[in-house]
């Protein structure tokens, strides 16, 4: 047999034990006892007839019964006996499961199994179908049901039948339809054909509008990370004017600052709400460090742009073999929590990940946050000050020494709060911050250095390209493509998109 | 001028030091022999290839504390060539001339192998390779311990088009962009099409190395599965790109039962970091898993487990996990054993020799056994399923061992080139 390794099989005795009970069981529970056995010891073929003859009986008794075999268990007469699924039978199983919840009192479990089989289900649980159709009356899932019947009317012999679930199919948004419909469309009658084209073509023209909407999104997505990624970077680089190589590496402390809450945070009851804990942390850490490496290594280096690099970048690889040697050179394990994970459905073909928009969305508070205190707090004055015009604020009083170190400490603890956010996607490794640096100076040279703004419509604009690049031309293709494009415009235009004006910008 | 006196300085002092380790090692000589460990400890690649350094010398510690080789205590010698592909060849051009190895384990990647492969042939040393890798390569010197392309890429595919498989009739064939992917999906297209898969059936898409964003991907991938007939994702992403891919696969809702996706890299290691309840039922072909059930392997894990704690590795001092490369590290190391021991010499000629026709009882429950010929291993072929707690439930296997065929028959020409390192050098 190709399939499946062989169930465990089971010893003599219980068999014998088995098979007397089969005969003194009463009669109303033989067939139910005859396809458990089979769930237990048939093989694959064997227990997908088990499953329908299960579904078919429609005891109530079976819905216990197939969901412990999807967990790979089965009891036979009080004993356990554990059996390997995989994902035919877990389909058959879950089919099955879904056709028999259809009748469930609960609102919410019907919904769940009209969704379910909605997605595709075998032909053979029609009947169930029918008879849920008749007793439902909530008016969000008999339009689900009445799609799934017309997807399992379509494999019918009778064509007025299938003429009529094509029609229904049409109405619908779901890729399924799509899937039916295409295979319709190749169909050997003609008339069927016909319809199946005509509701093909709607179908396709209601996905299309999900797939903009999610490569829209896809962009969206993409620009509120890599402006999460430089808006430190604008900062220090911007601001500053420092080259700060290790601004990955500020990220990557901000990602491990999280590992480390979370790590907390697993031994309490609270796991879920761990993030609101890291992300100040994160910051917090970050910002330290920075601080630390301004007062430390950068002050002496303000004005030799080459020094600052290499230093920083030195920084950079000490920072990485600190974690390596701290952490480990594998990458550790941040758990979503539970509202991270998964995603909320807006067309049929679309499904927003949670993580996704929450970091959209924190990319959208980060952002405010640091508009504020640079315009409305004595810190951002100061910093702005001393940005224009150095010798003037230093002759005004502003202790220039002290901003510059503060508004690093600002840049690197938004950098932590970035890698908070990518511990949330991605990879968190001691090499994380290495995958960011490039985008991060591409993003603030893009958008005009010294801008806030400037970095703000450069991330966007380099997500949106990037991703529409991507569905277009592969990612490969997209990446060469993307650096050609800024390697041409800065060439054009070396300030950026948004250059700074007024005596400033010489200076 | 100053300059060039540190120089000086700097080159006697290495020729003293140089003096002093030849002079060492020839006095060490008597007890010891040296082996050498070419694996990344630095770099993008140290996620995987740390563990396989770490693999070694608990096996060597196991050897010496038997008695060693012929009465020979073994001396790791440990270099980092740190994820740089031509720092390869000059850590392996270092191993086998100053340090005088008498073999060498190491490698992951395939560019690493090519590019260390000149150095162990002009230098007539002995290389491990432990990683499943294309095909098209047989050396004399190299002795392949991971899968070839029809112990892992074809019969996983096979199991896809079977009735448990799921029937899948349309492929998308997904992968790094460089040399082990492009010619595995080759190999995987020409087999397709052997089996009646026209080309419009097949949508192949490559991503850089870390690539970190999979959305686009994704939607491509949905949107190619609703355009009729069961579709399978065949993945040879490789290295940490893993994780964001299959972040995103659960997060959209991509479920197994719908479009399985078979991996050829992904194992216990690089599931480590996701959260593996979304993506239960999604595929891996490999010939060991972590979770299968033989003594061997049970003393294999315990083994693992227990040295990871003693020896306070990162990770697997808490979660021990092991996986195929890290198996076929320790059967290679094993079985270059065994070779001395028959061949009564550390002499590259003599133990190559020995090496033909050794066998192994693999922590995989099977006995692997070294091809008479091809310097590949006859290993078994399991593919699992991701379980819940980021293991693996082994849902299909071969019936035992399966010949490795490094030219694949899939790709042109190859029926001319014979699988026989001596044989193909009198070729060349």
């Amino acid at each position: 047999m190709r399939g499946g390794a062989a169930p465990p099989a089971a010893p003599f005795h219980m068999r014998l034990i088995f098979l007397l009970c089969v005969l003194v069981a009463s009669p109303a529970y033989a067939l139910d006892r005859e396809a458990v056995a089979k769930l237990a010891f048939g093989d694959n073929d064997q227990k997908i007839e088990a499953i329908s003859a299960l579904v078919a009986e429609g005891d109530p008794q079976a819905l216990a019964v197939l969901a412990r075999f999807a967990e790979g268990e089965v009891e036979v007469d009080g004993k356990k006996v554990e059996v390997v699924i995989n994902n035919r039978l877990r389909g058959a199983a879950g089919d099955a499961l879904a056709g028999l919840r259809l009748l469930a009192p609960e609102r919410a479990l019907r919904a769940a199994a009209a969704k379910e089989l909605a997605t595709g289900a075998d032909a053979s649980m029609l009947p169930l179908v029918k008879k849920a159709l008749e007793k439902e009356t909530d008016a969000d899932i008999r339009p689900l049901l009445e799609l799934v019947a017309a997807s399992m009317q379509m494999k019918s012999g009778d064509k007025a039948q299938r003429l009529a679930a094509i029609g229904m199919l049409g109405e619908s948004t779901s890729p399924n339809s799509k899937t039916l419909l295409a295979e319709a469309a190749r169909d050997a009658d003609e008339e069927i054909r016909a319809e199946a084209q005509k509701s093909l073509r709607a179908v396709e023209g209601r996905l299309a509008w999900g797939e903009h909407l999610g490569l829209l999104f896809a962009g969206v997505s993409l620009g509120s990370i890599l402006l999460l990624a430089a808006l430190g970077l604008a900062i220090t680089y911007g601001l500053l004017g420092v080259i700060n190589m290790a601004h990955g590496e500020l990220i990557m402390i901000g990602a491990y600052t999280t590992y480390v809450v979370q790590v907390f945070f697993r031994h309490t009851g609270f796991f879920d709400w761990y993030l609101l804990a890291a992300v100040p942390a994160s910051f917090v850490v970050a910002a330290a460090v920075g601080m630390i490496l301004e007062r430390v290594v950068i002050r002496w280096l303000y004005g030799r742009p080459l020094e600052t690099l290499l230093a920083t970048w030195g920084i950079s690889l000490m920072l990485i073999q600190l974690v390596r040697t701290l952490f480990g050179a594998q990458n550790v394990q941040v758990e979503n929590p539970a509202f991270m994970s998964g995603g909320i459905q807006v067309l049929s073909n679309v499904v927003l990940p949670w993580s996704r928009v929450m970091i959209i969305v924190f990319a959208g508070l980060v952002l405010s946050g640091m508009w504020l205190l640079l315009t409305r707090t004595r810190l951002g004055l100061f910093v702005r000050g001393v940005t224009q015009n150095r010798a003037m604020a230093s002759c005004v009083g502003v202790p220039t020494a002290r901003v510059d170190t503060w508004a690093f400490g600002l840049g690197s603890g938004i950098a932590g709060l970035a890698g908070c956010a990518l511990s949330q996607l991605g990879n968190v490794g001691p090499d994380l911050g290495q995958g960011y640096i490039v985008d991060s100076f591409l993003v603030v040279v893009f958008g005009g250095v010294g801008q806030l703004a400037g970095t703000v419509y450069a991330a966007l604009t380099l997500g949106f390209a990037n991703k529409f690049l991507e569905a277009w031309s592969g990612a490969v293709l997209a990446k060469i493509a993307l650096l050609v494009f800024i390697i041409v415009f800065i060439q054009r235009r070396p300030q950026g998109l948004f250059a700074l004006k007024g005596r400033s910008a010489e200076a | 001028m100053k300059r060039r006196g540190v120089l000086k300085l700097l080159s006697m002092s290495a020729a003293i030091a140089a003096i002093g380790l030849g002079s060492s090692s020839l006095y060490a000589q008597a007890k010891t022999v040296k082996i050498g460990i070419l694996h990344s400890l630095s770099g993008t690649m140290a996620i995987s290839e740390t563990v396989l350094k770490d693999t070694v010398l608990m096996a060597v510690e196991e050897i010496n504390a038997k008695g060693g080789v012929m009465g020979m205590k073994l001396e790791p010698v440990v270099v980092d060539p740190a994820s740089n592909w031509p720092l390869f060849a000059e850590k392996a051009r270092q191993l086998i001339t100053q340090d005088k190895v008498a073999v060498t384990f190491g490698c992951w990647t395939s560019v690493s192998r090519k590019s260390v492969l000149p150095v162990f042939e002009e230098l007539n040393s002995l290389l491990f390779y432990p990683v499943q890798y294309e095909g098209e390569e047989i050396s004399k010197n190299v002795f392949y311990t991971g899968a070839a392309p029809n112990q892992q890429a074809i019969p996983a595919v096979e199991y896809l088009m079977s009735k448990d498989g799921g029937s899948a009739k349309r492929w998308v064939l997904l992968g790094t962009d460089y040399v082990y992917p492009r010619t595995t999906n080759k190999i995987l297209r020409a087999f397709l099409k052997s089996k009646g898969v026209t080309d419009a059936d097949i949508m192949e898409e490559y991503t850089p190395f870390g690539h970190a964003d999979y959305q686009t991907i994704i939607a491509k991938i949905k949107k190619f599965a609703s355009e009729g007939k069961k579709t399978a994702v065949v993945s040879t992403i490789n290295g940490d790109s893993n994780v964001p891919f299959y972040k995103e696969l659960g997060n959209q809702g991509l479920k197994a039962t719908d479009v399985p996706v078979v991996a050829f890299s992904v194992g216990e290691e690089e599931l480590r970091g996701v959260d593996t309840k979304p993506l239960v039922g999604h595929l891996a072909a490999w010939n060991y898993f972590m979770s299968i059930k033989a003594p061997a392997n049970d003393a294999f894990t315990k083994k693992w487990a227990a040295y990871a704690k003693a020896k306070n590795i990162a990770g697997h001092k808490d979660k021990p996990l092991t996986n195929d490369p890290m198996e076929a590290t320790y059967i290679g190391i094993y079985m270059w054993k065994q070779a001395v021991e028959k061949a009564k010499s550390f002499d590259v000629a003599k133990v190559t020799a020995a090496m033909a026709g050794q066998t192994f009882t693999a922590p995989s429950g099977i006995t692997s056994t070294m091809d008479a010929k091809n310097h590949h291993l006859h290993k078994a072929v399991f593919i699992g399923e991701v379980k819940a707690d980021g293991q693996f439930n082994v849902v299909w296997k071969t019936k035992g061992p399966v010949k490795a065929q490094p030219w694949s028959p899939f790709i042109a020409g190859n029926d001319k080139k014979v699988d026989e390192p001596a044989l193909m050098a009198a070729k060349k």
